[in-house]
């Protein structure tokens, strides 16, 4: 069943219309290879970003789209329909553009964010390190300023970065003091610079075709104006990143979960038994049901945070509840849906496995689900 | 060049087609609407005759309101302006009466060339295209599956698809061009293209405005009428043969049967 949408303004429709379009032709047809080989599909990405979605929520005046939150999670949402690694790699990419776009210089924004926003280049976001992630302030990669003032000279091992080894820049939080959580500062780094090496691909559960790799850094030279909002400012920059990015994986988890209720609906009022379809058992019916509704109140949860987010208001507590809600409620929904597909669902000549092991890494990644829970209980009690 | 392309708003090809109850016409309201996908080819050929020999091209559609969001892909793809012919007397035309109000207003644009594509997924009538050359008094050219525009002779060549191999088809413009899906690979709009959309000129037509006489459209007009629609018929469930040691005779005897061997 179509999704109903209230869209704003016929554009708004048009530029989701768009998204389901290119998703339908560009990555339906290979995401079930592209999952199995491990083969991650630039060229989608080529596609999204020479029609303008990868740069949607940024502002106009340097190539971005001027749209809402409330417009692009949405387009987000139809990407994710058909390939969660795509979603996923959209989200991240924006995520990376962030910290640029709105806590860098004046003349680091006219000089660089235009060619981010461009779609061409691919971007990817390295907070993490395999001692510090749910506690990023606990990171040892260290940034130590060149004495001849050419810049900040990078060593150590990120983790976990999505689109390792195939972005073309990382932005990157590194430590320039030992200050714990006023110590860490942004860079905007190029790929393939020397002194980066790229780490062999994390062999994941799901998200196949999304390459998860570690950085690591040894004196790599970053120019002093690759430094993004001032030494020191690097954890607040990464958290009002993440503040954003949790809405995206939000909206990735909505679309998810849509994909696998409406494969299981549509498997459940084919596959008979004991003389009629399966969603015409009532236990099962009432399971689809349960589904429907997790996933229609994941959109609204998450689409109401984009926008008080919209609006200028203070969001971060409603990003971290849409996160939590729309990641547990595509956990719950896609392994619902392997067991309205029964033995079938269990094997992988059929998708909703995969959406199972996709929707797992939802409720782990841009903050777990305790983190968001921590997130939310420290607003409540702050009052 | 003053092109035209011709566009149709069809229900979204995978899902299921429906005939309203009352009067028989195609329902479009309970389903997604989307521009019918072979269109795109038309527009998409428009654009590129345009950004070969420049010059304008200009949407045309006959249907309900909601048809604006056809128009619209149109002119994020790149079109330059559109008409929207829609009046409530128009429910219902046949393809006879669709040439008829088409023609009409696409004769007040004087083209030097009018696209069409050659079939629109929801009827299939595969027929819009003739019946406007015939209605305009232009050449026909059907079935292209490359065209090759030369403004300074105005003529028109097309390789015309054939079952094996094609024909080339020459004729003075303006004319009338069909186009097959194998022609070229429609560019998707772009959010450019959307935002520059909404400032493009696009003329809302009724009928009346059009000069189309109400006896002579929709229902009323229609030549031909639906008297009655049956459902295909689900498909059986196929024989089922079970090997006992002789499946491969049994086989055999299946396809001798059918007269395949
Ligand atoms: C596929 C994938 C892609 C990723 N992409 C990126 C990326 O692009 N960029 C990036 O920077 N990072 C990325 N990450 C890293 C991700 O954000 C971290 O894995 C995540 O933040 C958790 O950190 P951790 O793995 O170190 O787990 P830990 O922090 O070690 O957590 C282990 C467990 O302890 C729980 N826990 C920790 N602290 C608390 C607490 N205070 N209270 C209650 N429970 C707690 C956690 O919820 C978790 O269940 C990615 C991870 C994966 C798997
Ligand atoms: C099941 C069924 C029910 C029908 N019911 C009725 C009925 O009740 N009464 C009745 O009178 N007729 C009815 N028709 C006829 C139908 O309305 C016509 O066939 C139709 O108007 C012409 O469209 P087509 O899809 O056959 O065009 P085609 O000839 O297949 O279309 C070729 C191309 O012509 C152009 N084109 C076609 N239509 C338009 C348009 N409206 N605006 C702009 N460009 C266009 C497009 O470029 C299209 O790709 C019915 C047909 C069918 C199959």
């Amino acid at each position: 069943m179509p999704v109903e949408r209230l869209l704003a303004t016929p554009e708004a429709e048009a530029v989701v219309e768009l998204a389901r379009t290119i998703a339908e032709r560009e990555i339906e047809p290979r995401v079930v290879a592209d999952e199995a080989d491990g083969r991650f599909p630039r060229e989608v990405f080529a596609v999204l970003g020479a029609a303008g979605l990868l740069a949607l929520p940024y502002p106009e005046r340097f190539g971005g789209g001027g749209q809402p939150y409330e417009v692009y999670l949405q387009v987000l949402e139809e990407i994710a329909y058909r390939s969660a690694s795509v979603a996923v790699g959209v989200s991240v990419h924006s995520l990376s553009c962030y910290p640029l776009a709105y806590h860098g210089a004046d003349a680091q924004r006219d000089a660089l964010l235009p060619r981010l926003l461009s779609g061409v280049p691919l971007g990817a976001y390295s907070l993490s390190e395999p001692h510090a992630g749910s506690d990023p302030a606990a990171m040892t990669t260290a940034a130590r300023v060149e004495s001849d003032g050419a810049g900040y000279r990078l060593s150590g091992t990120k983790a976990w970065v999505t689109h390792g080894g195939v972005a073309d820049f990382y932005t990157v939080f590194a430590r320039t003091s030992t200050d714990h959580s006023g110590g860490i500062s942004c860079f905007l780094i190029d790929a393939g610079i020397d002194g980066l090496v790229v780490g062999a691909p994390e062999r994941k559960m799901g998200l196949t075709a999304s390459p998860t790799t570690q950085l690591i850094f040894d004196d790599a030279l970053i120019p002093t104006d690759r430094l993004i909002g001032g030494e020191g400012a690097g954890l607040r920059i990464a958290l009002s990143a993440l503040e954003a990015g949790r809405l995206g994986i939000a909206a990735c988890a909505v679309g998810l979960a849509q994909r696998a209720l409406d494969d299981a609906v549509a498997y459940a009022r084919d596959r008979q038994t004991f003389g009629r379809a399966i969603i015409d058992h009532q236990g099962l019916g009432f399971l689809l049901a349960d589904m429907a509704a997790a996933v229609e109140s994941a959109r609204a949860t998450t689409l109401s945070a984009a926008r008080l987010r919209d609006a200028a208001r203070p969001a971060a507590r409603a990003a971290s509840i849409a996160k939590l809600v729309a990641t547990d409620a595509a956990m719950r929904v896609t392994e619902n849906a392997v067991q309205v597909l029964g033995g079938a669902g269990y094997t992988k000549d059929y998708p909703v496995e995969r959406y199972m092991r996709e929707a797992k890494v939802m409720q782990i990644f841009e903050g777990t689900n305790q983190i968001q829970r921590m997130v939310i209980a420290r607003h409540l009690a702050k009052g | 060049m003053n092109i035209v392309v011709t566009v149709k708003q069809v229900p979204d090809t995978w899902a299921e087609k429906k005939l309203d109850a009352a009067d028989k016409t195609v329902d479009r309201k309970s389903v997604d609407n989307v521009m019918n996908e072979m269109d795109e080819y038309g527009v998409e050929e428009a654009l590129k005759i345009k950004e070969a020999h420049g010059g304008e091209v200009t949407v045309v559609t006959m249907g309900p309101a909601k048809a604006v969001e056809t128009i619209r892909k149109a002119l994020s793809m790149g079109a330059d302006k559109a008409v929207h012919l829609t009046d409530d007397s128009l429910h219902g035309s046949d393809a006879l009466a669709t040439s008829a109000a088409l023609a009409k207003v696409i004769s007040t644009l004087s083209p030097d060339l009018v696209i069409t594509s050659s079939e629109a997924s929801d009827a299939r009538g595969g027929v819009i295209g003739a019946l406007l050359a015939e209605r305009l008094g232009l050449p026909q050219l059907t079935q292209a599956r490359k065209v090759t525009v030369d403004p300074a002779a105005s003529k028109v060549t097309i390789e015309r698809q054939a079952d094996n191999g094609y024909a080339l088809v020459e004729a003075s413009l303006p004319a009338v061009v069909s186009v097959v899906e194998k022609i070229n690979q429609p560019r998707y709009p772009s959010f450019k293209g959307i935002m520059a959309a909404k400032k493009k000129p696009l003329t809302t037509l009724s009928a009346a405005d059009a000069g189309l006489d109400a006896a002579s459209v929709g229902l009323a007009g229609a030549a031909t009428s639906v008297v009655t629609a049956v459902p295909a018929p689900p498909r059986s469930s196929g024989t089922i043969v079970k090997d006992e040691g002789d499946g491969g005779t049994k086989i055999a005897g299946f396809l001798a049967a059918q007269k395949l061997i």
